[in-house]
């Protein structure tokens, strides 16, 4: 890190003490640490997936930006790279990994499908993008993106860690940060939020 | 030029003098056989007739006529055109005989036509939801099943043509998401059926262990999100200690409803769809489609064009047998090196791939009598500077670091063993078939296009083990460039395209069933034509899904650690397995 984003504006450090000494926020520190090992998990979904394996490999080389350390099991993962369609029979399983993620973590949606459902988006086993499951921090357009715009849309993940502060985030609140409610296979896909409402309209029909 | 079928002139009339008529709509072919008499007649055609192949089973719903009807494409391993045979059933009572004992490479895909068709295969040993879970409500495929987004039988929808109005699907339902409930239904009641339906398939078993020591079964699961199963796939399997007593893959979780969407399709809107197939060889997965629908339209491709599609289609079996090797070798443990190596040759010919087309991955390059666009400038140049020099040299390399190499051997060499006769009644395609000793390639054994012009060896090797398998990806990646370096030479100037170009095909009704052999293997469009804008039926022969039919007699015995080998070397790509 170079010193003009470490030091804190407005303190002025001596000429001999250059480099040697910082003052600084705890965030910046913090921050700076978590944005260079953004560990994703080892998770493809469909065809972005192989993108998303292009990015990590010989050309392109995510590692470059500290994102190279994929983790098979979400208990080790900070972020989450939804690359591809999100179907119901998946859904339940997305919700899982993602509870079992510990914070601070994020997610990517990688591609049209994991955005907004993509062109698959009318089928009856699709999940219109995953946003409808759990939230996303950064969205990256593209069927499939290339890995140039994947590896924008991590820098702009990166941008994003750097604005977080420690005393906002939801993560270090008070009390336990309830997991999202996993969805259930029904005759179609029930999200728990609807079920009064499912409910009701059964009783109606 | 997609070479027409020429109809075989079989007389079963003395053979079957009752039960089986050839079919005679305008446009079809082939026989109507009566269920009851559907066993013995595909008996014979494999015992007396020679038809030892079933390739492809699917339904179609004739719901005008009130009737499903199951065709079944039937072919020679030793070569030769195939044969098409029907089984019409009421829609109301779909029961056809299954033809696992005969052929159990019918399995999965007989499975797949009562899920989405509803079809049942009386007889069948195992007939549960293949692709969608256990209690999901109807059978989508059916033509009177809606989805919950559902706005027009078939596109372009009014409500974007011609004014391009748009609003998000998610406004117009209920509950602002992609579902729909039957009328009555309480989710307050509901128990999900889960997967005691599978786990009961996994049949128990008897400790034949006579030493005394008494050991318990337990079963586990690998996946659906687990970094050795090439995306989203599951494994179930009842373990004996570390060794496989049973095994059933569950698939599905990437299920994108791509023959539902193609029939609602015009036949050009589909072509972008067949690209993500099988993502990893989106210009062979255009190759096969266009070839169906061209089969339907009787039109002939430019003399230019037919060698750019067989460049492209080499060009992506390459690039896929390299991304494979790169994977495998992943699976066995030399983790992501190699993968290196191979996805750096890979990025190489992705480049020709964007240059042609404009895409990486998706193409989206053929059309229905020719091609989107001509070559650019300079691609013949990249094309020849990688097939004489760069590739052959690099695929030495990696057989030479990779082949002989101890733990590869010791971790393949025997194993995961298939045998020619298995090979071919679990309808096992492509590298797979041919890895245990069957030379049955399609480009040879039923030539489209102009792979009758070109000199190469189809590769086979003979023991049938992980092993061959993955060598037999070297053999072919050779024998592919070998043909590009034909191809390129050869190429002449001309026209691309027959016609006009059109966005909206005219396709007389009729039946077609198009083949190429992709990187995996046979894979197959079967496009039914009502001589409207879209095709009434459009089912892919997926053999990436057919081959995992072997996986589960394949791993049997084995240590659970080489299953992950054993799937490395089928080479699956989950968008086609599950389409
Ligand atoms: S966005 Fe496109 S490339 Fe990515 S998963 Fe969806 S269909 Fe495939």
């Amino acid at each position: 890190m170079e010193n003009k984003d470490l030091n804190s504006p407005g303190y002025e450090i001596p000429d001999d003490m250059q480099g040697v000494v910082s003052i600084t926020t705890m965030d910046r520190i913090y921050n700076w640490g978590r944005r260079s090992s953004v560990w994703p998990l080892m998770f493809g979904l469909a065809c972005c997936a192989i993108e998303m394996i292009c990015t990590a490999a010989s050309r392109y080389d995510f590692s470059r930006f500290g994102m190279e350390v994929m983790r098979p099991s979400p208990r080790q993962a900070d972020m989450m790279l939804v690359s591809g369609t999100v179907t119901k029979k998946m859904a339940p399983t997305i919700v899982r990994l993602y509870n079992q993620m510990p914070e601070p973590k994020y997610v990517v949606a990688m591609g049209a499908c994991a955005s907004g459902g993509g062109p698959f988006k009318e089928g009856y086993n699709v999940v219109s993008g995953v946003d409808k499951l759990i939230p996303v921090d950064v969205y990256v357009p593209g069927c499939p993106p290339t890995p140039q715009a994947l590896i924008n849309g991590l820098i702009k993940l990166q941008e994003l860690i750097d604005t977080q502060s420690i005393k906002q985030v939801r993560w270090y609140q008070k009390g336990e940060l309830a997991a999202v409610p996993i969805p259930i296979l029904g005759p179609d896909l029930i999200y728990q939020r609807d079920i009064p409402a499912i409910h009701d309209a059964g009783k109606e029909a | 030029m997609a070479t027409p079928i020429e109809a075989p002139t079989l007389d079963f009339s003395s053979r079957f003098p009752e039960g089986v008529v050839a079919d005679e709509r305008k446009g079809f072919e082939g026989y109507i056989v009566d269920a009851d008499k559907l066993i013995e007649f595909a008996t014979a055609l494999r015992d007396e007739f020679g038809y030892d192949y079933l390739s492809s089973v699917t339904g179609v719903d004739y719901v005008a006529e009130e009737m499903l009807e199951v065709v079944y494409h039937a072919y020679k391993t030793i070569g030769g055109a195939g044969l098409v045979y029907k089984v019409q059933v009421a829609r109301d009572k779909a029961e056809v005989p299954s033809l696992y004992d005969v052929f159990p490479g019918a399995d999965f895909q007989e499975r797949e036509a009562w899920d989405l068709m509803g079809i049942k295969f009386t007889g069948h040993p195992d007939l549960r939801r293949i692709l969608l879970w256990e209690g999901f409500d109807g059978h989508p495929l059916r033509k009177d099943w809606q989805e919950a987004y559902y706005e027009a039988d078939v596109k372009p929808f009014k409500s974007r043509w011609p004014e391009g109005n748009f609003y998000r699907s998610e406004e117009k339902v209920d509950y602002k998401a992609n579902v729909k409930y039957p009328g009555n239904f309480d989710p307050e009641k509901w128990v999900p059926e889960g997967e005691d339906a599978l786990y009961g398939s996994l049949a128990k078993y008897e400790d034949t262990d006579t030493s005394g020591l008494k050991t318990d079964h337990i079963t586990v699961n690998l996946g659906p999100q687990h970094p050795s199963t090439h995306g989203v796939f599951r494994i179930a399997a009842t373990l004996d200690g570390e060794t496989i007593m049973n095994m059933k893959p569950v698939m599905g979780y990437l299920h994108r409803n791509h023959e539902k969407i193609g029939e609602r399709n015009t036949y050009l809107q589909n072509m972008p769809f067949t690209d993500r197939l099988d993502y990893l060889s989106s210009m062979s997965n255009n190759f096969g489609y266009a070839l169906a629908v061209e089969k339907l339209m009787n039109i002939e491709v430019p003399e230019r064009a037919e060698y750019i599609r067989v460049l492209m289609a080499e060009l992506t079996r390459v690039q896929n047998h390299l991304f494979a090797i790169g994977m495998f070798l992943n699976d066995l443990g030399a983790f992501f090196t190699p993968s290196l190596y191979a996805i750096e040759e890979r990025e190489l010919v992705l480049d020709i791939f964007e240059m042609v087309s404009g895409s990486r991955m998706m193409c989206n390059y053929f059309r229905f009598g020719g091609l989107a666009r001509d070559l650019p400038e300079g691609a013949l140049t990249m094309i020849r500077g990688l097939a004489f020099e760069r590739l052959p040299r690099k695929v030495d390399e990696m057989d030479r670091f990779l082949s002989d190499n101890e733990i590869l051997r010791s971790r393949t060499v025997g194993q995961g063993y298939l045998s020619a006769e298995d090979a071919i009644r679990y309808s096992a395609a492509g590298p797979m078939l041919r890895a245990s000793g069957v030379p049955y390639d399609i480009r040879r054994a039923d030539p489209y296009s102009i792979y009758d012009r070109f000199d190469f060896n189809v590769a086979v090797r003979q023991n049938g083990d992980i092993f061959d398998r993955y060598i037999i990806r070297l053999d072919e990646i050779r024998e592919s460039l070998r043909i590009i370096q034909q191809a390129v030479e050869q190429i002449p100037e001309g026209p691309i395209q027959t016609g006009k170009p059109q966005y909206q095909v005219r396709v007389p009704a009729g039946e077609s069933y198009g083949r190429v052999e992709g990187p995996k293997g046979e894979l197959g469009f079967y496009v039914v034509s009502d001589g409207k804008a879209n095709p009434y039926r459009y089912h892919v022969r997926a053999p990436s899904f057919i081959n995992l039919t072997a996986f589960g007699p394949m791993c049997q015995g084995l240590k659970i650690a080489d299953v992950v080998a054993v799937l490395g070397s089928i080479d699956i790509v989950l968008g086609e397995t599950d389409r």
